[in-house]
């Protein structure tokens, strides 16, 4: 009878334990970021206008042999201007082309609120009925994602970038890509 | 005259008119029915039927769209997983990753009616010293039995 005893207090320890583990890694996930399918595929092909110059156009094709980021942005998003020093930065240093999506804005107001912040776009393309964004699986502003060479999604921020998301994983991410 | 013709007019355009609605109503329906199954990635605790934000506006249209240029529902449900991952369907599909999602409970379950049996069982078997019977030694028990089995006293 010894065994019983032993398990009378190993059991409920053990589901104690089970229990602690889940609600520890549960509650330190942030619900609102659901991971993206589109992760190790090809990123979805576009051909979208310019802001800046409507008659031109930016497709995925046009992207092919660089390692380059999509970064969702609006003049109407409030988390935009949080990451949007960091991205200024980024584009100053020239290590990445960084192509802007003008997601669900009025061209004029997206053209304002660059002229007001600054860009740091190499270029902005409109997707002023967000049919693209679908495409890419964007829920929030700001999402941005890193894509290779070979043009297939290798991550996705969603949310503002921050500097510790750019140090930890964007920036060595972009440098091992470049190096394949 | 004029007035049964009148009459026979209006039957005739009241007639055409729910005639091409009906099939729209039922075009309506199916939409209204897989919106329901599918989430809203904004507001997470509700559908796309019900949600008022700005993507599940955009979801809408292109559920209608597609649906409009001959998808069947598990098309536009693959379209919108591909997208947004199996997270937009309310009804989480049954794969190795949701395994324990589906039937975890049902283990759950299975795992505590053994627990329960085996407990239940040891206690009608009066073994173990964690059954009631077990509760007083054999030497008290034997007493409380004599106890019992003595005439009632002072009758």
């Amino acid at each position: 009878m010894r065994a019983i005893k032993a398990w009378k207090w190993t059991l409920p320890l053990a589901i104690f334990a089970v229990v602690v583990a889940f609600l520890y890694v549960g509650l330190s996930r942030d619900p609102r970021e659901v991971p993206s399918p589109l992760i190790g595929k090809p990123a979805p092909q576009f051909s979208l206008a310019q802001l800046h110059e409507p008659a031109k156009t930016l497709g995925s094709a046009d992207m092919k042999g660089r390692v380059w980021l999509l970064n969702v942005w609006a003049s109407w998003c409030v988390s935009c201007r949080v990451e949007h020093p960091l991205l200024l930065e980024l584009g100053k240093a020239k290590i990445v082309p960084i192509v802007g999506l003008n997601y669900k804005d009025k061209t004029p107001e997206g053209k304002a609120w660059l002229a007001e912040h600054g860009d740091p776009y190499t270029v902005s393309i409109v997707d002023a009925d967000g049919r693209v964004g679908i495409d890419w699986g964007v829920y929030g502003v700001p999402e941005t994602f890193v894509v290779d060479k070979q043009g297939v999604i290798r991550y996705k921020q969603i949310g503002p970038v921050t500097a510790e998301a750019l140090e930890r994983k964007i920036l060595p991410l972009i440098r091992e890509l470049e190096r394949s | 005259m004029t007035v049964r013709r009148f009459v026979a007019t209006l039957l005739l355009v009241a007639s055409a008119a729910s005639a091409q609605p009906a099939t729209d109503l039922a075009f309506d329906q199916r939409i209204r029915k897989l919106e329901e199954q599918l989430r809203c990635l904004v507001c997470q605790n509700q559908t796309l039927a019900d949600s008022g934000a700005g993507l599940a506006d955009d979801l809408r249209r292109e559920v209608r769209t597609l649906a409009m240029s001959g998808k069947s529902d598990d098309e536009i449900r693959a379209f919108l997983v591909a997208r947004y991952g199996d997270f937009i369907l309310y009804d989480p599909p049954v794969k190795p990753r949701t395994w324990l999602l589906w039937f975890g409970p049902f283990a759950l379950l299975v795992a505590g009616g053994v627990i329960w049996m085996v407990i239940v069982r040891r206690r009608r078997d009066g073994g173990g010293d964690d059954s009631p019977s077990g509760l007083l030694g054999s030497d008290a028990k034997a007493r409380a039995r004599a106890w019992l089995d003595e005439e009632p006293p002072g009758v």
